[in-house]
């Protein structure tokens, strides 16, 4: 199965975790006190953010810290810029189109 | 030339993609060319990609049925059913990938259209909602490799340009 960073994004539980662990490292515990859902369902959550490597593991003595992959998150931006540009020359086509067919006119 | 407005935001909590854009021309004719197929393949398609229309039947329950082909000949078609016209004020339309004989690969995406004229100016403001943002991400797996094409497009005629100097 694929797992990329959109897929991630692409649940809204995630999309809280991932805002949760952006400001610092948690416990999958002190994670899943945030949400009314099981701690399984976190857990579950934890695995595919790990899978998309969007999330690292850290152990410090017994606990597992989760924190964020903040230059995975930037391959969003990267996919954004590249569909910003396909508008930006699609318009700037139009333009020209536009420009030829005013002139025609007249 | 290029000091028309362009704005552009992904809104990855609402899944909408809002565009909008100012063109130098009058309302009548900027409608035209987003609803007329002769008018739309000139310019739909980022170059070296050609758009072909096959159908474009523009009514509430019409649709236009289009392929982009790549320089290699490869198509890929779309269909995109109007659900919503106001004539020069607003059309919305249900996009979706499809097969060569018009079968629809769900989900597919919202768009919705609006236009302005203002100082013999109009404005074109278009948000397109994806059921999932994987869908969106599918969308745009064709438009990254048009991106990839442009680019190196636009490096060649710099360096063709570069070159005669």
């Amino acid at each position: 199965m694929r797992r990329d960073v959109f897929q991630a994004i692409a649940d809204p539980t995630r999309r809280a975790i991932i805002t949760l662990i952006a400001l610092h490292a948690m416990t999958p515990n002190a994670i899943a006190d945030n949400f009314n859902t099981t701690r399984q369902s976190v857990s579950k959550h934890l695995r595919i953010l790990t899978e998309c490597e969007l999330v690292k593991q850290e152990q410090q003595g017994r606990e597992i810290y989760y924190s964020l992959e903040i230059e995975k998150m930037k391959e969003v931006d990267k996919w954004i810029e590249q569909f910003r540009k396909i508008w930006e020359t699609r318009f700037n086509q139009l333009d020209k189109v536009l420009s030829t067919i005013k002139k025609q006119k007249k | 030339m290029n000091n028309l407005l362009f704005d552009f935001t992904v809104d990855k909590a609402s899944k909408t993609v809002s565009i909008t854009r100012e063109f130098d021309a009058g309302l009548s004719l900027v409608w035209d060319a987003f609803t007329k197929k002769e008018i739309l393949d000139q310019w739909w398609a980022p170059k070296p990609y050609i758009s072909k229309t096959k159908v474009l039947d523009f009514k509430i329950g019409g649709r236009r049925f289009y392929a982009m082909v790549s320089p290699e000949g490869q198509e890929r078609w779309v269909i995109q059913k109007y659900t919503s016209i106001s004539p020069k004020t607003n059309f919305k339309f249900f996009n979706a990938f499809a097969d060569e004989n018009e079968n629809p690969e769900l989900p597919g995406s919202e768009w919705n259209h609006t236009f302005s004229e203002q100082n013999g100016a109009t404005k074109v403001s278009i948000s397109i909602y994806n059921e999932s943002l994987e869908r969106m991400e599918k969308q745009i797996e064709m438009g990254f490799k048009e991106g990839f094409t442009m680019t190196l497009n636009y490096l060649d005629e710099l360096l063709k340009m570069l070159s005669k100097k």
